[in-house]
């Protein structure tokens, strides 16, 4: 396998062909945040809170879906970077209806987690506050689109790992939703196997376990997927 | 050089942001030994002063009066915070935002009453098509979001203010 060597913030790292700067980054202890990113499903480079310089590119490219080559130079780190993040990170919360105080994820919410991090404390737009469903109709989970920021970690673990692709997207732009079988209540669908996975995967509180009260702490009871992990060291991740 | 004048205001919201702000507990003394409290929901006085240094605005702007008052806030203010999550991204009180004012009002005053339904029209103020953050309709000079902000948080920046310090709302987020 060919090891290729490269920059990230100007330190010295090395990985193997068919890496991504995502993956380098993290062995290196290289903090790059990103939303859609999780190991052991594929990566869609989705969220574009990954994007890092490249020496020589003039374009911006999303870490978790760019390969590394020999000699990269990458900048994950700068203040246009963070302003980028922290655009985008705003915009997530105003594309739908983000009230942390009242969400079952309050506290244990990527999304509200990685607004502190990158001193995000208020926003410059305007919210668009769209009217959308909540879908309680599963016996154990509840889909409530308001919170839904599309990382789509729901459809890559629910196709890739349990390999019963309930999840997937319909409409475009604003419109876009999570769908699951042919756009039917999440309760009708008859290739759910209730095993829960997206639940656990979902960085918001968009995907819930009915029954708890707001901020019950559910994150914290979980093992943080076992399964996954596994499942990536099986596939040579 | 005369005591700076610290003001709060409560807008639409449920007080609690008020609520950590006693919560300083003795800290609240240090920092009112140092300014003096001059409008606020803690004090009795009913016409926003002049000449205030630091307001602390909790709540969203969400009525004709909520929009009034903030407007004389900001023409009296010199350091504007806007001050909990209400006023910072209109939190809860934006939850009506979707619904509509007249869908809101119908629910609340009409279909859930048994007993005598009708919809306020007199002493209380109108509301305002959307219930907004106060940035989108005044400037603001500190966002201190948090539902409600940690008392450190509040001691950290008004100590800051009144200090002289660049003021810090380090450690500040969304939720509580």
């Amino acid at each position: 396998m060919t090891v290729y060597t490269l920059k990230i913030d100007g330190r010295d790292v090395a990985g193997s062909e068919g890496q991504s700067i995502m993956d380098v980054a993290e062995e290196n202890g290289i903090d790059i945040p990103g939303l859609c990113h999780l190991p052991g499903i594929h990566d869609r480079g989705a969220c574009r809170l990954c994007v890092v310089k490249i020496g020589g590119s003039p374009r911006l490219a999303a870490a978790c879906v760019t390969k590394i080559a020999e000699g990269m130079d990458v900048v994950a780190h700068d203040e246009e970077l963070e302003e980028y993040r922290r655009a985008a990170t705003e915009m997530m919360f105003l594309e739908r209806n983000h009230v942390c105080a009242v969400c079952v994820a309050n506290n244990h919410c990527e999304l509200q987690d990685l607004s502190a991090d990158l001193g995000l404390t208020h926003f410059e737009l305007p919210r668009i506050s769209p009217t959308v469903d909540v879908d309680l109709s599963h016996k154990l989970f509840g889909l409530d689109h308001n919170r839904c920021i599309l990382c789509l970690r729901c459809v890559r673990v629910c196709d890739e790992i349990e390999g019963a692709h309930v999840w997937d997207v319909m409409q475009r732009g604003l419109e876009t939703r999570i769908q699951a079988d042919m756009g039917v209540d999440w309760g009708d669908s008859v290739t759910c196997t209730s095993c829960g996975k997206c639940v656990q995967v979902c960085p918001t509180g968009a995907l819930f376990e009915k029954g708890r009260p707001v901020a019950a702490g559910t994150r914290d009871e979980r093992p943080f997927l076992p399964w996954l992990r596994v499942h990536q060291e099986e596939r040579g991740l | 050089m005369s005591r700076p004048r610290i003001a709060t205001v409560w807008l639409d919201g449920c007080s609690g942001c008020h609520m950590s702000l006693i919560d300083l507990d003795e800290r609240i003394l240090d920092i009112f030994g140092r300014a003096d409290l001059v409008y606020g929901p803690l004090v009795d006085v009913k016409v926003f002063p002049e000449n205030v240094d630091v307001c602390l605005v909790e709540g969203a702007v969400s009525s004709v009066d909520d929009l009034e008052r903030i407007k004389t806030v900001r023409e009296r203010t010199k350091t504007l915070i806007a001050f909990g999550d209400c006023a910072v991204t209109s939190n809860v009180p934006g939850m009506r935002n979707p619904i509509g004012v007249e869908p809101l009002l119908k629910r609340a005053y009409l279909e859930n009453v048994d007993i005598n339904p009708m919809i306020p029209n007199r002493i209380v103020p109108q509301l305002l098509p959307t219930s907004q953050p106060v940035n989108r309709l005044v400037d603001v000079d500190i966002f201190l979001p948090g539902c409600p902000p940690h008392p450190d948080l509040i001691y950290t920046l008004l100590d800051d203010l009144l200090s002289g310090r660049t003021p810090s709302v380090a450690g500040a987020r969304f939720g509580r």
